[in-house]
């Protein structure tokens, strides 16, 4: 089984739990939490992730600028990145998917939502 | 010389009658012979007719019987067919069923673990909004704690608008006091074109220890995309009813005893100095 490197950035640890919770039910998946914006760069630039999920409303560094400095990076100009937001106006998404997300997910999330994401950007078997 | 002629004639006549009648008889014995073997063949050929007819209509017979044995053997398989894509159909929805509870379940876990994550006030009240907000999808709503002094419920934490915009409620007071009075839940029947009302609001869930109510979780609007509540909310709601309650005493209880231990040290401090 081939092992992906995930990236969670969100900064309530209730949703990153859940998350991470989700998540640990596909197996070859490191999982790796950070708690805004200016973390999760860090930590991407330590690290080389197959997969971002992230927030958009967090402190210090919000979501859409994280996609738009993500994106900028060569190393991550093909990785693929789920938005999980409360906000779920279209115009919201749009703005999303033209910074560069390849998905984007609402709140409350379902668990299933995030695990089918997942496999489908991953090409991971359901 | 003329008689003896007329009798030569008359007995050559006979004669080629005679001859006549011979080829005649002959003739007729010839035809009665063909005749009987004629018959003999017809004979022949249809005992021949009749034997092969009957192992034709045994073949007919025999292959009739297959072709209803494999009809009745396709009726079987199609029936264990049918019996196995409706099971089929059954584990699809059993899969769908499982994977909503699974999903309940973890929501449940994850949010009974975090209200029991920390023993600070102000972090107990953050782990609850963060559950409305992200577990249930709540846009608008504040907690609401009753304060024993006035017996009035006060909020204490708000979310989408400002503490002060939420006005205090007198237990037994309209739907929201009479709710922390009798300890049941409320849940708005029509959602649809709902504007905040501060009195009477979406949902009103009794924070509870046992039968004693300690506040209220006020719920005013929801997100955009959640239209209505589903089968985990109502769950989740449960969960806050009782695990919020015990969480928010517990941490209460904790600074206060945190704060008479900073007190009480500080006078061993004074007394021992």
């Amino acid at each position: 089984m081939s092992n992906y490197n995930v990236l969670i950035v969100e900064d309530s640890p209730t949703m990153r739990q859940l998350i991470v919770f989700a998540l640990k039910r596909i197996r070859g998946l490191t999982i790796v939490e950070a708690g805004d914006g200016v973390d999760g760069l860090k930590k991407l630039s330590a690290t080389k992730f197959d997969m971002i999920l992230t927030d958009i409303n967090m402190p210090i560094m919000d979501g859409l600028k994280l996609v738009s400095l993500v994106r900028s990076d060569p190393n991550y100009a093909a990785v693929p990145i789920v938005i999980i937001t409360t906000e779920g106006a279209s115009e919201d998404k749009e703005r999303a998917i033209a910074l560069g997300a390849n998905a984007y997910i609402t709140k409350p999330i379902q668990t299933t939502q995030i695990l089918d994401v997942t496999r489908r950007l991953l090409n991971l078997p359901a | 010389m003329s008689e003896q002629d007329d009798d030569k004639s008359a007995s050559r006549r006979a004669e080629e009658f005679l001859q006549v009648f011979k080829r005649g008889a002959d003739f007729t014995q010839d035809l009665l012979k063909e005749n009987e073997r004629l018959r003999f063949s017809l004979l022949q050929l249809e005992g021949q007719l009749k034997s092969g007819s009957n192992a034709d209509n045994e073949e007919t017979i025999r292959m009739r019987k297959r072709i209803e044995e494999l009809e009745q053997q396709k009726e079987e398989i199609l029936g264990r067919a049918r019996r196995v894509e409706e099971e089929n159909a059954d584990f699809a929805n059993r899969y769908v069923e499982i994977e909503n509870e699974n999903n309940m379940l973890a929501n449940l876990y994850i949010a009974s673990y975090q209200l029991h994550s920390t023993l600070d006030f102000r972090e107990v009240l953050q782990v609850i909004t963060e559950i409305i907000i992200n577990l249930i999808g709540a846009e608008e709503f504040a907690i609401m704690l009753l304060d024993e002094k006035t017996n009035k419920l006060q909020a204490v934490m708000t979310e989408g608008l400002e503490i002060s915009e939420v006005p205090a409620i007198a237990i037994g007071d309209g739907l929201v006091g009479q709710m922390a009075k009798t300890g049941e839940n409320y849940f708005i029947d029509q959602m649809d074109n709902y504007e905040r009302d501060f009195h009477h609001p979406l949902v009103v869930i009794p924070l509870k220890i046992k039968e004693r109510v300690i506040g209220v979780i006020v719920i005013y609007k929801l997100l955009v995309q959640k239209p209505k509540f589903a089968e985990v909310d109502y769950e989740l709601f449960t969960l806050l009813a009782g695990h919020a309650a015990t969480a928010i005493f517990s941490s209460k209880l904790y600074s206060e005893s945190e704060r008479k231990l900073s007190t009480i040290q500080g006078f061993i401090d004074l007394l021992t100095k």
